[in-house]
């Protein structure tokens, strides 16, 4: 995983609570095998004003110009904005593959859903929960200031902001570790091999139910 | 011992590893795949150079990608049109072949939705921990199972290592005191709660439904209620064994047998909150109170009972919420204050992982019998949640009621609950569905769904509008 330290860059406001994860990105592309390359199709149906397909040229395709991340003040954007909630709907990680793979390496907002919270982490990027009225008032400075940028230090957990001043948010310290480092979570559970083949015996012990597997493949 | 809930219970009795730092790591009993989100963890484990830890927990089947026509599904793999999807259904049949995991392939008779196919098998039972890559494995919480969705990191993860690295959630509890009218059903139970805490009410909690209402509910109905547990944002829903639970597992091929089977089913007898447990947030319903419900908006929550009205913008105070229904009723094309029976319909959706169980079929073709679908109705689906329910149902000649009037029979899998298939729901269109979400597109580009019963839906089918069922029953 590609690991995060400080970035700082434009921030994109995105306008609206409980955005879910096909407004994220649409079902249609998650058909792919593949976890990149997903990037051209973030907010597919608002990005754009036909319907998408996997296979379809996107630099064809009309553009909204009305949609907030195709108007020219946001390009590069690598910071995202958001209202409460954000992340709602599916486990899809495709949503944050989009989300990377576009460009964005941190993500503000008063809340998220758990599971793209958590899937944020396994792909380099930053959900930071800072308080709604704080959003509120960064949603009128980026409007106000074209071109505003914010500065996410996440060893610090601090933004920082143009003038200078900055706001605190908390991290889960292992999950502050992984992104600092880069740690893939598999090889860290691995090391702890020999306690979950114990776990496992005595479980099989205890609950020898859970690891009684017929062959159904043959009873039908 | 201080009183715990039946999450604590669970919880406790997986953890293999309290870290420092706030993780656990929790023992896995069943993985539960499906082709969408498993083929870049399956390759992310032989990039790796790694196995299965414990190949024997998992259980797959393809469901969001297939065709459900029968003809095109007689071809197999052939029949699937679009080169993208059947190339994923390919997929999960070699990652399964490769990795020796357990599969029900499209065609197999025991092939469905994998939420519905779980239970149906007896792959889920009480006091497991079950994850798959798919926010509603929280429906297996129904039967006492401690299940959430996962994302493909975690996929990966899981079939590693067996563990997943998490943080405990906290204990909420929502209670539905009383008796539920007639006509009203677990899809209004689950809608109505959702109305009431909202889609972010339960994030961050694993919510236990108990009360009178759920324990008279079928494992069905109690399924219906868990999977939309994420619907009001929380990871999992749980309800407590009891006989009901019991009955409806024995003699399933997954489950234990004989003297197995006493073990096990004593064990799970444990598994309910102790009188005494705290929960850390409770939420209470009188069933008497909840009419059958129509969601009219672009997120679960925008729900209201079906004698009710749209709201109306102008009456919200909050600027935030005045704007996000003003957004959702744009989308929907509705306006503020219509009554919701003055909701006309284009189309009709029964099936998905929330409401295409037998009973749900039956419910739906209680209400269609000897009648004709509505003019202004140019797509009615009926999609079995699963083949064996399929026979079932025919068995019982529900097929016949639906095809009669003028409904269509599909081959089971997930179809237009989020239209990944030829099933979709065209621009603009209004659709009453047994689903769960009614995002902007989720069943098609630009479609308008209503979320509700298989009893609504079947009646919005005849009528072209919604109407009340109370009033047909
Ligand atoms: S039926 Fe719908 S909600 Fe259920 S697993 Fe399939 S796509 Fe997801």
């Amino acid at each position: 995983m590609r690991s995060f330290s400080i970035e700082k860059g434009v921030v994109m406001p995105l306008d609206r609570a409980n955005v879910d994860t096909d407004f994220i990105i649409p079902k249609q592309f998650l058909k792919s095998i593949r976890r990149s390359g997903f990037g051209v199709n973030l907010f597919d149906e608002h990005r754009y004003l036909d319907r998408g397909e996997p296979d379809a040229d996107n630099s064809q395709r009309p553009l909204n110009p009305e949609f907030v991340l195709n108007q020219p003040r946001y390009q590069g954007a690598t910071i995202l904005l958001a209202r409460d909630n954000f992340g709602c709907g599916s486990s899809r990680e495709h949503a944050p593959w989009a989300l990377e793979d576009y460009g964005f390496r941190a993500i503000l907002a008063p809340s998220y859903a758990d599971i793209f919270f958590n899937n944020c982490f396994k792909n380099g990027l930053l959900p930071i929960v800072l308080d709604r009225e704080l959003i509120a008032s960064l949603f009128e400075a980026v409007a106000h200031t074209e071109g505003y940028q914010l500065e996410v230090d996440l060893s610090q957990q601090k933004v920082v902001k143009p003038d200078g001043s900055s706001l605190d948010f908390e991290v889960d310290p292992f999950r502050r570790n992984c992104l600092l480092n880069g740690l893939d979570d598999i090889s860290l559970t691995l090391e702890d091999a020999a306690q979950i083949e114990a776990f496992e015996t005595r479980w099989r012990d205890q609950a020898p139910w859970f690891f009684n597997s017929p062959n159904p493949q043959q009873s039908t | 011992m201080k009183a715990r809930t039946l999450y604590d219970k669970i919880w406790q009795a997986h953890l293999l590893k309290q870290r420092d730092d706030g993780m656990a790591l929790i023992y896995i009993d069943r993985h539960l795949i499906h082709e969408v989100t498993s083929p870049q963890a399956f390759e992310g484990l032989r990039m790796a150079g790694r196995k299965p830890w414990r190949t024997d927990a998992n259980f797959a089947t393809p469901d969001h990608n297939i065709p459900t026509t029968s003809e095109e599904r007689s071809q197999g793999l052939a029949g699937i049109k679009d080169p993208v999807s059947k190339l994923q259904v390919k997929t999960l049949d070699e990652n399964c072949k490769e990795f020796s995991i357990f599969e029900l392939e499209m065609n197999d008779e025991r092939q469905g939705v994998v939420h519905v196919v779980g239970p149906e098998q007896g792959a889920t039972l009480p006091g497991m921990t079950i994850v798959c890559g798919d926010s509603h494995t929280s429906t297996h919480g129904a039967l006492g199972a401690l299940a959430h969705g996962i994302g493909t990191s975690e996929v990966e993860h899981v079939l590693a290592t067996q563990c997943l690295m998490q943080k405990k959630m906290k204990n909420m509890l929502v209670q539905v005191n009383g008796q539920l009218s007639t006509g009203v059903t677990a899809k209004d139970v689950v809608l109505a709660i959702i109305g009431q805490i909202g889609t972010a009410g339960g994030t961050g909690y694993t919510i236990e439904f108990g009360g009178q209402a759920i324990q008279e509910m079928s494992v069905e109905g109690r399924m219906t209620v868990c999977n939309m547990a994420i619907e009001a944002g929380a990871r999992a829903g749980l309800v407590a064994v009891d006989d009901t639970t019991l009955e409806y597992i024995e003699g399933r091929p997954f489950a234990p047998t004989g003297a197995l089977w006493e073990q096990a089913a004593a064990n799970w007898r444990g598994l309910v909150s102790d009188e005494a447990a705290e929960f850390d947030r409770v939420i209470e319903l009188q069933a008497e109170d909840i009419a059958p419900q129509v969601t009219w908006g672009t997120s679960p929550e925008m729900v209201a009972p079906v004698d009710g009205l749209i709201p109306d913008p102008i009456q919200e105070q909050d600027a935030t919420r005045r704007g996000n229904i003003q957004q959702a009723l744009d989308y929907m094309g509705l306006e503020g204050g219509t009554p919701i029976q003055d909701i006309k319909l284009d189309c009709i959706f029964i099936g998905s992982c929330t409401n295409s169980r037998i009973e749900d079929l039956r419910g739906a073709a209680r209400v269609v019998e000897g009648k004709q679908l509505a003019e202004n109705i140019e797509l009615a689906l009926v999609v079995p949640g699963s083949g064996l329910i399929k026979k079932q149902a025919e068995v019982e000649g529900l097929d016949q009621i639906f095809v009669s009037a003028g409904l269509q029979w599909r081959e089971p899998g997930c179809s237009m609950c989020l239209a990944m298939n030829a099933d979709q729901l065209g621009p603009g269109k209004h659709c009453a569905s047994t689903s769960n979400r009614n995002f902007e597109g989720r069943q098609g580009f630009r479609g308008r769904t209503h979320l509700v019963s298989p009893a609504m839906a079947a009646a919005a089918a005849i009528h072209g509008h919604f109407v009340d069922v109370r009033d047909l029953v």
